[in-house]
């Protein structure tokens, strides 16, 4: 207010300030005590009571004006609302707008005390007021007297009032009187205003022109016209302190200028003297990461066409996870550097590098420098170690079943067969023919020929029963003198048969078919296997308990059980060659008793989980044991009781491992259809190593039932191995 | 009572190996910290030689360290620094809560900054231990001088990354190190061999920053790895620079000779200018004392007599591999990219320049007469000069790598590129060396001056009939190569494997084992045939049994060597197996291009 009329003056700043400072009397004819006792003179302090007293001058300046100005007199009390766009203006557009402000005058806010706004004239306050609907009163004044209800007429009068009084549509009840008013036309524009949604003053207009306050140009007036302060052109005391104490502290070195940062790193020689250093026990076991593989031809933005991944390859590409794929990108070729892009794993790879670095735990590997032939071993050519059996060359059909146990006559000039179409049949080892079939009424699971020469004896397992034959082949002296062997039998008187074990000589017919004898035992009997004299040979019962194992003696045609506890589930059982030794051989286990102390002399740890055959060698000194777990271990008996060696030439269960008579071979047949012919050589002189060697694979039985070759047998004086498989034959190798 | 029993794992492996956690607790030291320590220290987990012995018993998977690498960590000063840091990111934190401005403002000018010197002098004692180490610096660098600036890429770092790389680019130019250049679908693979030391990098394509690919990137790691590299070959390139006598900060000798008012006021600042002109790498370099060429030679003439013929015959060949580009004036035009070209002209000595506009750092016009080679990569140039071949990028890549100057006429525009070929691969005895390598092989030799490849194509024609008589024995073999295939698809089955191979052996000899055979006719109607002759090959019967015998030889391998048998008979296989792949597809691919040609000669007709 006061200012904008100082503008409308528009004096000169420093026309101001003289009279600011020379005119100190007419600003204190008010209640300012500053002025009077200072010293006018002094500017400073002039100016200082200015400042101070600025608003009651301001107030006398206003007088002023209005003493001038008679029109806006009565409104001269009311405040004026400090409008931000008519409080100061500048240039012409200010004063036009002044002009028009003060044609007309705003409304005087601060008429009456507003900031207590309830009525007064009823004192019970904010309060519903139904509470009084059962009195007569309807409050108290300010003197304390109660305000009665004005008298009220029913609702006739009510209606001959709305009916006769033209006001009554603008006649409101005060609820605090309770008296009628009457609506003036002003209240009943403010309402209509409001309900039409516009301000409630009619008058007022939103959108008035927008005075800008400042403008780009350059004005001559100040903004503001207010004084400098003194303190403006003064110096400062308290600063002036300040920085003597700042000049002090430099001069005495307490502050310091601060060093310009310099981030830049500095570069120098810091291998100076590198050819001094003498690499510590750090630097020696620091594992350098490997670094990253070269690229390939396969890499290049323009591969040679061999490369280039045919459609199939690009789609397996595409559908193996990222971690299977054998190369990280695809290979492709693009006909111009131009039009090669960037590569989008670029990124991804870094990072996975510096992953590896950081991240990855390193080891220090020996790589053994070897090609797949180094390792290899060096054995004797098998031409050197001939002869062994090479090709197939006899092929023994007629069998409709398994062929499960084969055995060969002493001489070599038969074969005989056992199988699970319940026949035993014999053949003629040079020609292959069959001469003879022998129904024997079950599957024949095991067969031996009796090694002494002098007699014609086959001993074959069918179910619980031992049946011996005289296959009447061969000479006709040895086969007539076995008959007489066995009809020279004569019972004993005292029978002392504590074994459940039955002798019974075939008669009639069935002694016509060859059968001569019948040793019915309580269990199945898995095994038989003649003594070296041909008079003695056991039984295997795995399921007999104490009775596993039993020798029988042909002659006097009496059994014994040797083992009085069984010690485990007997697999196979063999005699020594020629030393009174019994190998029997559990699952894991071959123990070696000697029958004649009658005591266990060696207890063999077969390394296998379950032993299947086993053969000795003809001199007794060696052993081996094949195994269901597909291996063979050879033991020198004289060295250890565990395997010299372990031989895993199979990939399935052997079935039977055998040794030849005469040449440095043993055979193993397996289910997987192959027999394996192995050098072993022994020397006499004990620190040279055996010489164990496969010298040939023999193929031919076919896989049937899972089954392959059955049995292995090989020819007594020949280096000729017979084999017979699930396949129904037998075959003998040359 | 006797002795105390000693206890288990308190000496041995179980002390020797700390775990990541356990060292962690040691050092006191937060995760994130502990992984930049290792980062800028170099210490990285290790494999226990027994694991279970290093975990105290238990088989739970675990990252263990060397004690003393914590150890040594331990005593490492930057471990402080990372805790002022620590604190003063508090401080920071608080003056900016309590709205105290200046207080930010000194605390933000005291930050604290540690120095990576001393790390760098540790783990690389000598300076050849520091460019074993570089190619992993170098990629690094060199992609960060392509990053943009973001979030979690230090702007800092980039600029600084930028300037490290072409310094080194520069170095490399003048000492012509540079030795095999391989423009892969990644990037360009740059080979440079400095103190004996092979060193490899790649630089990526340009503009090949990609937000959406590097969302499982952590840029933290890298920035670490970064910050480190930076340091150290900023180390590097002040010892290479001062072992060629050049200034560093580099200079160049260039200011002298520019003779446009452009090139002397470019439109920015002075440093800026330097930095572009340096990074045109089309300047050599000054050297702090003018060099003496013959001395060099001097030096060279006194190893002569104590080296043998031989090395001195690669020296020479060495040297004039260096000089592979002198006299090659070499225009760029701006479709191709432009540092790694002018990057690989220069290092064999030829002259680069391109565009004015393109960049700074230009020396001649287009319109030069002495221009020797053009390179471009359009299929066709808007006005030609005579006096000058144009050819495309790879012209000088491969020569590069052959180590000649190959013939321009594969290369001109339009023609379709012969394959560009990995450097880098080394052929051993049973790899498939591709037809280009050889007919290389063959003109590096000087045996063969034509294209081989091209004269093989034309020759053909007569060769073509014989083929097809010879097509049927070919698809027997391939029967077998099938075979040997299915082998390799079922590794792990031993069994399987085995038994076919013995298929594949009674198939392969099907004359041998119908002799072995006995006729599988009932016995019923037996009767003597007449029996026929197989006329037996020696030779194929010699291999059968040397074949046998090394299966039997294969039977009697230990075990304890059997599975390393067995890995590496199936490498060797599988390597067979991809070689013959290689050449199958080639032939093929010969043999339509060859009908194609045919067809298009018939059409002609």
């Amino acid at each position: 207010m006061a200012s904008k009329r100082k503008v409308g003056e528009a004096k000169l700043e420093k026309e101001e300030l003289d009279l600011f400072v020379d005119a100190p009397p007419d600003d204190d004819d008010d209640d300012d005590g500053d002025d009077e006792d200072g010293d006018t003179s002094d500017s400073e302090e002039s100016v200082y009571s200015g400042l101070e007293e600025e608003p009651s001058s301001e107030e006398e300046e206003e007088e002023d004006d209005n003493s001038s100005d008679s029109e806006d007199h009565g409104t001269e009390d009311t405040p004026n609302i400090p409008g931000p766009a008519t409080d100061v203006t500048t240039g012409s557009a200010g004063t036009s707008s002044t002009e028009r402000l003060d044609n007309r005058p705003p409304p005087d806010e601060y008429e009456f005390d507003s900031s207590d706004e309830e009525d007064i004239r009823n004192t019970v306050g904010n309060i519903p007021m139904e509470w009084y609907n059962d009195y007569p009163h309807i409050g108290y004044n300010l003197d304390g007297k109660k305000i009665m209800k004005p008298a009220k007429g029913d609702e006739l009068d009510e209606f001959l009032n709305k009916m006769d009084n033209p006001d009554y549509w603008r006649t409101v009840k005060d609820k605090t009187t309770g008296e009628d008013v009457k609506l003036t036309d002003e209240e009943l524009d403010i309402i209509q205003q409001i309900q039409s949604g516009k301000y409630p003053d009619k008058a007022y207009n939103p959108y008035e022109p927008y005075i800008d306050f400042f403008t780009h140009e350059k004005m001559i007036h100040p903004v503001t016209n207010r004084p400098r302060d003194k303190r403006s052109f003064i110096p400062s005391l308290v600063e002036k302190e300040k920085v003597s104490k700042l000049v002090h502290a430099i001069k005495m070195g307490w502050i310091k200028p601060r060093k310009a940062r310099d981030d830049e790193p500095k570069y120098y020689d810091i291998w100076e003297n590198d050819n001094q250093y003498t690499p510590d026990k750090r630097y020696q076991t620091h594992i350098p990461a490997p670094k990253l593989k070269l690229p390939g031809h396969e890499e290049s933005y323009n591969p040679p066409p061999e490369y280039l991944p045919s459609e199939e390859e690009i789609l397996a590409w595409n559908q193996a996870d990222p971690e299977d794929r054998r190369q990280a990108f695809l290979s492709k070729k693009y006909d111009a550097l131009r039009k090669v892009p960037a590569y989008a794993g670029f990124v991804k790879e870094r990072f996975e590098r510096c992953l590896d670095l950081y991240l990855c735990p390193r080891q220090r590997k020996m790589r053994a420098n070897v090609t797949a032939e180094d390792l290899i071993p060096k054995l004797p050519k098998p031409r050197d170690l001939q002869p062994f059996p090479t090709t197939l060359s006899v092929v023994y059909e007629g069998h409709t079943d398994i062929v499960r146990c084969i055995s060969v006559e002493p001489t070599g000039q038969w074969l005989v067969s056992g199988s699970d179409d319940e026949t035993l049949r014999f053949w003629e080892v040079a020609t292959g023919r069959c001469r003879k079939v022998l129904q024997l009424g079950g599957r024949v699971r095991s067969v031996a020929w009796c090694p002494n020469t002098a007699v014609c004896l086959v001993a074959a397992v069918v179910d619980n029963k031992v049946i011996i034959i005289n296959p009447s082949l061969g000479d006709k002296l040895v086969y007539h003198s076995t008959d007489n062997l066995l009809n020279t039998y004569e019972a004993p008187e005292s029978l002392e048969t504590k074994l459940p074990v039955e002798w019974v000589a075939a008669e009639g017919k069935e002694h016509d078919t060859g059968i001569r004898l019948r040793i019915a035992h309580p269990k199945t009997i898995r095994q038989v296997t003649w003594h070296g004299k041909g008079d003695y040979f056991a039984v295997v019962m795995p399921d007999g308990g104490s009775m596993s194992v039993l020798i029988h003696q042909l002659t006097k045609r009496r059994s014994q059980n040797p083992f009085r506890k069984s010690k485990g589930l007997v697999q196979c059982v063999l005699f020594h060659p020629v030393r009174p030794f019994l190998f029997v051989a559990t699952q894991r286990y071959v123990r070696v008793y000697n029958l004649l102390k009658q005591e266990l002399t060696k207890k063999l740890m077969a390394n296998c989980k379950w032993v299947s055959s086993m053969a000795v060698h003809p001199g007794g000194d060696n052993l081996i044991i094949g195994s269901y777990d597909s291996r063979l271990s050879w033991f020198d008996m004289d060295l250890s009781t565990k395997p010299y060696q372990t031989l895993r030439h199979h990939k399935r269960a052997l079935r039977q491992v055998c040794y030849h008579k005469k040449y440095p071979l043993f055979a193993s047949a397996s289910d997987d259809g192959t027999v394996v012919i192995c050098h072993g050589m022994v020397y006499s002189d004990l620190l040279q190593n055996p010489l164990i060697v496969p010298v040939k694979i023999l193929r031919g039985h076919k896989v049937t039932k899972n089954l392959g070759a059955l049995d292995c047998q090989f020819h007594p004086t020949q280096p000729w191995v017979f084999s017979c498989g699930a396949d129904t034959t037998v075959r003998l190798y040359t | 009572m006797g002795r105390l029993m000693k206890k288990k794992y308190e000496s041995g492996a179980a002390t020797a190996y700390i775990t990541r956690n356990r060292a962690i607790n040691y050092l006191q030291i937060s995760l994130p910290d502990f992984r930049r320590l290792c980062i800028l220290k170099g210490v990285y987990p290790r494999e226990p030689k027994n694991k279970k012995k290093a975990n105290k018993g238990s088989t739970a998977p675990r990252t263990f360290y060397l004690m003393k690498d914590i150890q040594y960590l331990s005593h490492e000063p930057i471990i402080n620094k990372f805790r002022e840091f620590k604190v003063f990111v508090k401080k920071l934190k608080k003056a900016f809560a309590k709205a105290e401005h200046g207080r930010v403002e000194t605390l933000q000018e005291n930050k604290p900054v540690y120095k990576l010197d001393h790390i760098i002098k540790e783990r690389y004692p000598t300076f050849v231990d520091a460019l074993r180490d570089l190619d992993d610096c170098l990629c690094l660098v060199f992609l960060f001088a392509t990053f943009p600036q973001t979030k979690n890429i230090p702007g800092d770092f980039v600029r600084r990354c930028r300037h490290l790389s072409v310094e080194f680019m520069n170095f490399i130019v003048a000492a012509k190190a540079l030795k095999k250049v391989f423009l892969s679908i990644k990037g360009i693979y740059y080979q440079v061999e400095m103190q004996g030391q092979v060193v490899t990098w790649l630089v990526p394509y340009s503009f090949g920053f990609n937000a959406k690919a590097c969302a499982d990137v952590d840029f933290r790691v890298m920035a670490h790895f970064v910050e480190f590299y930076i340091t150290m070959l900023g180390f590097v390139n002040f010892k290479l620079y001062t072992s060629l006598g050049l200034h560093y900060p580099p200079k160049l000798t260039f200011e002298a000779k520019l003779k446009d008012d452009d090139e002397k006021n470019p439109y920015c600042l002075e440093s800026e200018a330097t930095g572009e002109r340096l990074a045109a790498l089309s300047a050599s370099l000054a050297s702090v004392v003018t060099q003496n060429t013959e001395e060099d030679e001097v030096e060279l003439d006194e190893f002569e007599d104590s080296r043998t013929l031989e090395a001195k015959q690669e020296e020479e060949k060495q040297k004039a591999f260096q000089k592979l580009f002198n006299g090659l004036k070499v225009f760029v035009s701006r479709e191709v990219p432009r540092e790694p070209i002018v990057f690989t002209v220069r290092s064999f000595g030829g002259e680069a320049s391109w565009d004015r506009s393109v960049a700074m750092g230009a020396t001649f016009d287009e319109s030069d007469e002495t221009i020797t080679h053009q390179i471009m990569d359009r299929p066709k140039a808007d006005r030609q000069y005579l006096s000058r071949y144009y050819i495309q990028p790879q012209w000088l890549f491969d020569c590069v790598n052959a180590k000649m100057l190959l013939p321009v006429e594969d290369y001109f525009p339009g023609v379709v590129l012969p394959p560009h070929l990995s450097p880098f691969v080394e052929y051993k005895e049973g790899d498939y060396v591709p037809p280009e390598k050889e007919a290389l092989s063959r003109r590096q030799q000087g045996l063969d001056t034509g294209d081989a490849v091209s004269e093989e194509a034309d020759v053909s024609e007569e060769e073509e009939e014989e083929e097809e008589e010879g097509k049927e024995e070919e698809e027997i073999d391939d029967e077998d190569d099938e075979e040997e295939e299915d082998e390799e698809d079922d590794d792990d089955d031993d069994d399987d494997e085995k038994e076919e191979e013995v298929q594949k052996v009674e198939r392969k000899m099907p004359v041998k084992r119908k002799q072995d055979d006995v006729p599988e006719t009932p016995p019923s109607n037996m009767k003597v045939k007449e029996g026929k002759l197989d006329y037996e090959d020696a030779s194929s019967k010699a291999n059968r049994e040397e074949w046998e015998a090394r299966k039997l030889a294969i039977l009697m391998i230990p075990k304890k060597r059997k599975r390393l048998f067995e890995k590496l008979s199936k490498r060797e296989r599988r390597k067979k197996h991809e070689a013959k792949k290689l050449t199958t597809k080639r032939e093929e691919f010969e043999k339509s291009q060859k009908d194609m040609k045919k067809k298009q000669r018939l059409s002609n007709k």
